[in-house]
């Protein structure tokens, strides 16, 4: 890899946890949340990492960032060891935990603001014109002199977005971003992660529950499950692998019996409106378009590709093996 | 370190502005406050309408005892009295939030309140401490004048020290405050008493282990000029300052190490 700005060679985290075994005893025992992973990432790309609850994703933030130290394995993130430079690390990333906040609860967005520059040491003017930008994409005009604690769920988001961007962090960290974000305010944030990550190289990891985020930020995705990465591949190859089968969307001119083609069964049938399946390893979409036109006449037709979330759980049911 | 101490103001500052937005509900919380803890200085005066002495100490000199251990307590709760809260911050990720900033962590978790309110049990131990001081018949020295600020900063920096070190159970059992709760009032509360009265357990305990016995008695002999019925070296009475960096830095070492086994064992 040409630049890689993380590293991660063989990480492993054990934590010790106690199980109850009858009304007293304990056992300790040895769990790996993150069981040897390895993976680079480029400077400049934005990387989804997946998996369900408990797969280890926070964990794994958790050790890029400095939180956590490793039980085994070695990183880098922007040339340091976290875990032992986490101080001097932490002026070089932007972290956004979705469920908790980085303001000050009392404070207006812009007082939060103020303190962070001091406490990342990010000089006035560097500090306005970044402000004067984000404040401008994320349109945070009309909120920013309000107490954090009246804003709402998104503006909030919008607020600890900026937080974790004022001091020019190579990378950021996003946990959830979008949760519990309405679409409009979902769609904010992506935009304008697409836009700082356009212009400024930065950086992004983002670990979501809402596939939308990947599907529209994300050229590479990371799946991990009971500690370990079962995909690392971009999204385009997740589905041709796990996901070979497509759907014609079809508006025939009027109601008609469902179609009979070679390579495609009807799936659903909605008056003039009829869903074929298809595999794209087999077939391709213009010739199953060129057949249906051949039996009937075509107003319009769309492709739908299989949802997202039904191939990550294919890849959870697999395993990854 | 003089950076370090400037963000320190400009952190404590922005909570110090939000309380005051609400002037009249602070003083009144204040006044509060002042009045509630005077009543654990009438308790002392109710113990003495029934005993002439303490164990030799008269009201005035018990008064002082207190003064000195009420005001270093106040402000220890004042600087780090929301470490009540550090085993909430843990739970919630609050902690974790601190770890990715380019800050001490200590520095953050002291810094992230200041509850103005507190300032009432200041008032109320100040006053406590002027009027013992002009009536316990104090043979006046540049030393014994000296010692009285200089008990109250290093009493100040014990406590610190003290409930630091302690909030960092929390790191290990996270609902452990009431046990640290034990400690912190219940060391304030002996350090309003010659430390005579107590069994010699928790003599050595307030002298070696919690230093409170350096808060307010043993400066309070000094001050007093009283002799020492526990035949403790001299030099203890002028340690306090010691004993308080010594309990600081011990403080800082503790939370250190807690904060390494957290990042090792993981939230």
């Amino acid at each position: 890899m040409a630049d890689p700005v993380i590293q991660v060679e063989d990480v492993e985290k054990r934590f010790v946890v106690r199980v109850k075994r009858g009304r007293l005893r304990r056992e300790r025992r040895e769990v790996a949340a993150v069981d040897r992973i390895a993976f680079e990432i480029e400077r400049g790309t934005i990387v989804g990492y997946l998996g369900p609850n408990g797969a280890g994703k926070s964990t794994t933030v958790k050790m890029l960032t400095g939180i956590l130290v490793p039980s085994g394995g070695r990183i880098r993130v922007a040339g340091l060891d976290p875990s032992r430079r986490r101080v001097e690390l932490a002026a070089k990333i932007g972290v956004v935990f979705g469920q908790r906040s980085q303001l000050w609860w009392d404070l207006p967005l812009r007082d939060s603001f103020e303190l962070l520059r001091h406490i990342y040491r990010v000089p006035p003017a560097r500090h306005r014109e970044n402000l004067d930008r984000f404040a401008d994409v994320l349109a945070l005009g009309p909120f920013i002199d309000t107490p954090v604690r009246q804003l709402s769920l998104g503006q909030r988001m919008r607020g600890e977005l900026t937080a974790a961007l004022l001091h020019d962090p190579e990378i950021v960290f996003l946990d959830e971003p979008t949760i519990g974000l309405d679409v409009v305010a979902k769609a904010a944030v992506r935009e304008f992660l697409s836009e700082v990550n356009r212009e400024r190289a930065v950086t992004v990891l983002l670990t979501t529950h809402d596939l939308a985020d990947i599907e529209r930020l994300c050229s590479r995705l990371l799946v991990i499950d009971h500690g370990r990465l079962i995909w690392d591949g971009g999204l385009e190859e997740l589905r041709r692998q796990h996901g070979p089968e497509r759907t014609l969307v079809v508006d025939l001119e009027e109601s008609a019996p469902p179609l009979e083609l070679d390579g495609a069964r009807v799936v659903k049938v909605d008056g003039p409106r009829q869903w074929l399946r298809f595999r794209r390893d087999e077939t391709s979409a213009s010739e199953l378009i060129a057949a249906v036109g051949a039996q009937a006449r075509l107003l319009d037709v769309a492709i739908e590709e299989t949802e997202i979330e039904e191939i990550v759980r294919r890849i959870y049911a697999a395993g990854g093996r | 370190m003089a950076e370090l101490g400037r963000i320190y103001l400009r952190l404590i500052g922005a909570r110090a502005r939000s309380q005051l937005e609400y002037r009249a509900s602070l003083v009144l919380q204040i006044f509060a406050s002042a009045l509630l803890t005077l009543l654990d200085f009438v308790m002392i005066l109710v113990l003495f309408e029934n005993v002439p002495e303490l164990d030799g100490w008269t009201v005035q000199q018990v008064a002082l005892l207190y003064g000195i251990a009420g005001i270093s307590f106040a402000l220890t709760d004042l600087i780090v009295g929301h470490l009540d809260l550090f085993p909430q911050m843990i739970r919630d990720g609050t902690f974790d939030q601190i770890l990715v900033r380019p800050l001490p962590s200590l520095l953050q978790v002291v810094a992230s309140d200041f509850s103005l309110r507190r300032i009432g049990k200041i008032l109320q131990a100040v006053a406590v401490l002027i009027v013992a001081l002009a009536a316990a018949d104090i043979e006046w020295t540049l030393g014994r004048a000296a010692m009285v600020p200089l008990a109250v900063v290093s009493g100040t920096l014990i406590y610190t020290g003290v409930w630091i070190a302690l909030a960092t159970i929390a790191f290990w059992i996270v609902d452990a405050i009431e046990f640290v709760n034990a400690f912190t009032y219940g060391g304030n509360f002996l350090s309003a008493y010659p430390i005579t009265i107590f069994g010699r357990w928790l003599r050595n305990l307030v002298l070696f282990v919690i230093p409170i016995a350096f808060v307010a008695y043993l400066p309070a002999l000094y001050i007093l000029d009283k002799p020492d019925e526990l035949g403790l070296p001299e030099a203890l009475q002028y340690a306090s300052p010691f004993v308080a960096v010594l309990t600081v830095l011990v403080a800082r070492l503790v939370w250190e190490n807690a904060v390494r086994h957290y990042r090792s064992a993981g939230g």
